[in-house]
C-alpha cells in the first residue's frame, strides 16, 4: 500500500468516525486525560470526549472502583477550574473522597432524583449544557432510544456523558460511544510492606466504535492513571548514602 | 405632578360587615352589642334600625322596647381591624399605597393612578361602585391632601367628593372642627367658644391658636391645607422592584397570562439592564375578580435578567394558576435582585460554576422536579465523616479551608453504617474476615485502626476505630467498631464505605 492509499484510507476511517458522531478532539484538552496504554484502543490514540460512555458495575464494590475511575478521567477533563454535575438516585458519594483523585469536591453538582423518568430528563438537559466539563449519570436501565437522544445531546454540545450503569438488567445494542467495566483487584504496594496500597483496577474496555476493545490493569497514582508493571507507581525511597 | 389621596369613610362598617358574614340576617333587624357595667350596649345598628329611633351606645333593652324581635349579635372588637385589613387588601389593584384609618376608613395614595380609568371621577366612582356591590355603603372623597380627603369624606356634604388641587383650604372652611380629627377636649373648647366651623378661626394669630388649644390643631390645620406632610402607613409596603399590568378585560386563557408575563418580563428586564442588576427570586401575582390572590414563584442560581430564560421558568408553573371568572391585575414582583458581575465568558472556554448557560440549566431543573435536589457541598471542619462536608448556600460561595487529603477516605459512604459480623483475633488488630450480607470477605489487606471521637459538643455517643480492609478479591472497605473492647458485651462492627 503506497502513501496515498494509505492517507485515503486514514480520511476515509476519519469521515466514518464523524458519521457516527464523535468529533476530533481537541488536542490541548486530551493530553490531560492520562489513561496511559488504554489511549492506544481509542481511535484518535486520545480519549473521546464529547461523547457518552457506558460504565456497568455489579456489586458495590465495582460501583465504588468505576466511581473513582470516572473521578480520575475527570479531573483531566476540568482541568482545575470546570465543573462536571453528577446526576444519582441514591445519597451515597462522599464529597470528600473525590479530594483524592486531583478533584475539588466543591466543583461538582450533585442532582438526586427519584425515579428514573426524571434522571433521564436531567441527564439529556444537562449533557445540552455547552458549559459544562462532564456529566455523570447514574441509570442503571439505559436502552437504545435513550442512549441515541443523549448521543444526539452530545454532538451539539461537545459535552463528554458517562452512564453508569449498576447492575443492569439487560445489556442491549446502544448507541454509546464505549462500553467500560471497571473492577477493583488487589492494591498495590511494593515489596512486602503491609497495609493498603494505591487503588488498582482490573479495566476492561468491551466495545469501542472505532477502535479496539481490551484490557489493562492500572494503578491510580500522582494523579495519573499508571499500568501496573511500571514502575513508576513503586513508591521512592530516599536514598542514603553509606559511609 | 402633586399627590392625590382618596379616603374611604364606611359609615356602617360593622353592621354591614356582619351582615356580609352572615347572609341569614338579611331582612332581619339587629344590633351588635357588647356588654358595659353590666348591661349590653349597642355598638353597631343594622341597616333601617336607625330610623326606627335605635342608635349607638343605647341599651339593648331601651331597643327592644322600640323593635320587638330585634336580634342581637356579639361585638367582636378585632373585627373592624380585620376587614378594614382585607378591603384596603382588596384596593391594591387601585394604587399600591393603601393604608388603614381605623376605625372606620381607608386611605388611598391615588398619585398618578387616576388616568388609567380616564378621569379621576371615574376612578373614585369605580371603587365606590364596586365596594358597594360587596354591600358597604361608602362616603369618599379625593384631595391634594390625607387632612381634606379624610375630613370631606365624614363631613363633606356629596357621597362623593372631589376636590381640584389647591383649593382645600377653601372647601373645608364650612366644616366642623371635629373633621381635623383633633382630641375630644379641644373640640368641646373650640364649640365653647363659639367656634363652630373651620372657617372661624384658620385665619387668626397662629401663635394664640397655640396657646388656647395645643399644637395639635396647628398640625392638623397645616396638614389639611398642605402645609405640612403627612405620612401614610401602606399595607403592603412597596417592592422596589416591581411592575403590574391592570387588564381591560379580564384574562381567562392560558396565553392570555403568558402575554401578560411576556410583557411584565420584558419590561423588568429592561429596568434591571440599566441598573446592571439581576433577579434571584421572582413571584407573579394574579388577582382574580372575585378578590382572590394567585400567585406562583421561581428562583435561580445566579442573578438573571435575560427575559426569555425567565419566561422558560415560569412556562413551568403557569398550570398552577387558575384564572377562574378571569384575572384583572398582574404584578410581578422581584423579593430578590442582586448585583451582576459583568461576565467575560466570551474570552474563556473553561467551563466553571458561575457560567450562565450552567445556572439556567439548574434553574430549569429546580422549576421542573422541585427545590432540594440540587446540592453542592463545601468541607466542614469536622473530623466525623458524615459532618465533614456541608451544603454549600450558593453556586458562588468558595470554602474556606481545603478539602482533607491527609487519610484515604472512600468515595462512596453509606448513609447510615450498616452491620457487619466481624472475626477478629486480638483487640485493636483488623478482622480477619467479616460477613455482609450474608457474604463473607476474606481481609487480605488491612490498614488502622483510625480513632475518630464523636464530637461530645454535639453530640453523645461512643469512638469509631476504622480500618481499611481489602478482601480476597481487591475491593476494598471502610469498616468501623463502634466503642471500646469491654468484656462483658459484644462489640458492634459497621460497614461504612467503599474505596475507589
Amino acid at each position: 500500500m503506497d502513501a496515498v492509499q494509505k492517507d485515503m484510507m486514514e480520511r476515509l476511517r476519519q469521515d466514518i468516525l464523524r458519521m457516527q458522531g464523535q468529533r476530533p478532539v481537541t488536542a490541548q484538552l486530551n493530553e490531560k486525560v492520562k489513561l496511559g496504554p488504554v489511549l492506544e484502543a481509542f481511535p484518535h490514540k486520545e480519549f473521546p470526549t464529547g461523547a457518552v460512555h457506558e460504565w456497568l458495575s455489579v456489586t458495590p464494590a465495582d460501583a465504588a472502583a468505576t466511581t473513582g475511575f470516572i473521578a480520575g478521567i475527570l479531573n483531566g477533563l476540568m482541568q482545575g477550574s470546570g465543573a462536571c454535575v453528577w446526576i444519582s438516585r441514591q445519597d451515597q458519594l462522599f464529597p470528600p473522597g473525590f479530594a483524592a483523585f486531583g478533584l475539588e469536591p466543591h466543583r461538582i453538582l450533585f442532582i438526586r432524583l427519584k425515579r428514573d423518568k426524571d434522571i433521564c430528563w436531567a441527564t439529556e438537559a444537562a449533557l445540552q449544557v455547552a458549559g459544562v466539563a462532564g456529566v455523570v449519570s447514574e441509570l442503571s436501565d439505559l436502552d437504545f432510544i435513550v442512549s441515541r437522544r443523549l448521543q444526539l445531546a452530545v454532538e451539539k454540545s461537545g459535552v463528554t456523558g458517562f452512564i453508569l450503569r449498576q447492575k443492569p438488567r439487560n445489556l442491549t445494542a446502544t448507541a454509546c460511544v464505549s462500553r467500560w467495566q471497571i473492577k477493583p483487584i488487589a492494591s498495590y504496594y511494593p515489596g512486602s510492606l503491609p497495609g493498603v496500597g494505591v487503588p488498582c483496577w482490573q479495566v476492561d474496555l468491551l466495545k469501542i466504535k472505532g477502535g479496539k476493545p481490551g484490557s489493562w490493569q492500572l494503578a491510580w497514582k500522582d494523579h495519573a492513571f499508571r499500568p501496573l508493571t511500571d514502575t513508576s507507581i513503586a513508591i521512592t525511597t530516599p536514598l542514603r548514602k553509606i559511609s | 405632578m402633586g399627590s392625590r389621596f382618596i379616603a374611604i369613610w364606611f359609615p356602617n362598617l360593622v353592621s354591614e360587615g356582619m351582615l356580609r358574614r352572615h347572609c341569614h340576617l338579611k331582612g332581619i333587624p339587629f344590633v351588635v352589642a357588647a356588654p358595659d357595667h353590666g348591661r349590653m350596649r349597642i355598638t353597631a345598628v343594622g341597616p333601617g334600625l336607625q330610623k326606627q329611633g335605635v342608635h349607638t351606645g343605647m341599651a339593648v333593652a331601651d331597643a327592644r322596647a322600640l323593635v320587638a324581635n330585634i336580634e342581637v349579635l356579639d361585638d367582636d372588637p378585632q373585627l373592624p381591624i380585620r376587614l378594614l385589613h382585607r378591603l384596603g387588601l382588596w384596593c391594591i389593584r387601585y394604587t399600591p399605597t393603601v393604608a388603614t384609618d381605623l376605625p372606620d376608613g381607608l386611605l388611598l395614595d391615588a398619585s398618578g393612578c387616576a388616568h388609567l380609568w380616564g378621569t379621576e371621577i371615574k376612578y373614585v366612582e369605580t371603587i365606590r361602585d364596586r365596594l358597594q356591590a360587596f354591600g358597604f355603603t361608602t362616603r369618599m372623597a379625593m384631595a391634594g391632601t390625607v387632612g381634606a380627603a379624610s375630613a370631606l369624606s365624614r363631613y363633606g356634604k356629596q357621597q362623593v367628593t372631589i376636590v381640584p388641587p389647591g383649593e382645600e383650604r377653601s372647601v373645608i372652611l364650612s366644616l366642623p372642627p371635629a373633621a381635623l380629627r383633633v382630641e375630644e377636649t379641644v373640640r368641646e373648647r373650640l364649640q365653647k367658644l363659639g367656634l363652630y366651623t373651620i372657617g372661624h378661626f384658620i385665619d387668626m394669630n397662629r401663635s394664640v391658636l397655640r396657646r388656647r388649644f395645643g399644637v395639635e390643631l396647628l398640625n392638623r390645620m397645616d396638614q389639611a391645607i398642605g402645609w405640612k406632610e403627612e405620612p401614610i402607613m401602606p399595607l403592603q409596603p412597596v417592592e422596589p422592584y416591581e411592575e403590574r399590568l391592570p387588564c381591560l378585560e379580564p384574562v381567562v386563557n392560558r396565553t392570555g397570562i403568558e402575554i401578560a408575563l411576556k410583557q411584565l418580563l420584558d419590561n423588568f428586564c429592561k429596568r434591571l439592564m440599566s441598573e446592571g442588576k439581576g433577579l434571584r427570586k421572582a413571584v407573579l401575582k394574579a388577582w382574580r375578580i372575585d378578590g382572590e390572590l394567585q400567585q406562583i414563584e421561581i428562583g435561580t442560581h445566579l442573578p438573571s435578567r435575560d427575559a426569555m430564560h425567565l419566561f422558560k421558568l415560569f412556562e413551568l408553573k403557569i398550570e398552577q394558576v387558575e384564572p377562574a371568572l378571569g384575572i384583572e391585575v398582574f404584578i410581578l414582583e422581584a423579593p430578590g435582585v442582586e448585583k451582576i458581575r459583568s461576565s467575560q465568558e466570551a474570552l474563556w472556554h473553561h467551563s466553571s460554576l458561575a457560567d450562565n448557560r450552567l445556572s439556567e440549566f439548574l434553574d430549569q431543573l429546580t422549576g421542573k422536579l422541585g427545590q432540594g435536589i440540587v446540592h453542592r457541598y463545601l468541607p466542614d471542619e469536622h473530623y466525623w465523616p458524615e459532618r465533614s462536608f456541608k451544603e454549600a448556600t450558593g453556586l458562588t460561595e468558595q470554602p474556606l479551608g481545603e478539602w482533607q487529603q491527609d487519610r484515604p477516605r472512600p468515595v462512596r459512604l453509606l448513609k447510615i453504617p450498616e452491620p457487619i459480623e466481624v472475626a477478629a483475633p486480638i483487640p485493636d488488630y483488623p478482622p480477619m474476615h467479616f460477613r455482609y450480607k450474608g457474604k463473607l470477605h476474606t481481609i487480605k489487606k488491612a490498614d488502622g485502626p483510625e480513632r475518630i471521637e464523636a464530637e461530645w459538643w454535639i453530640s453523645e455517643g461512643e469512638h469509631r476505630d476504622y480500618y481499611i480492609v481489602e478482601d480476597e478479591i481487591g475491593a476494598r472497605y471502610w469498616i468501623f467498631r463502634l466503642g471500646h473492647y469491654t468484656g462483658d458485651k459484644p462489640h458492634q462492627w459497621f460497614l461504612h464505605g467503599y474505596f475507589a
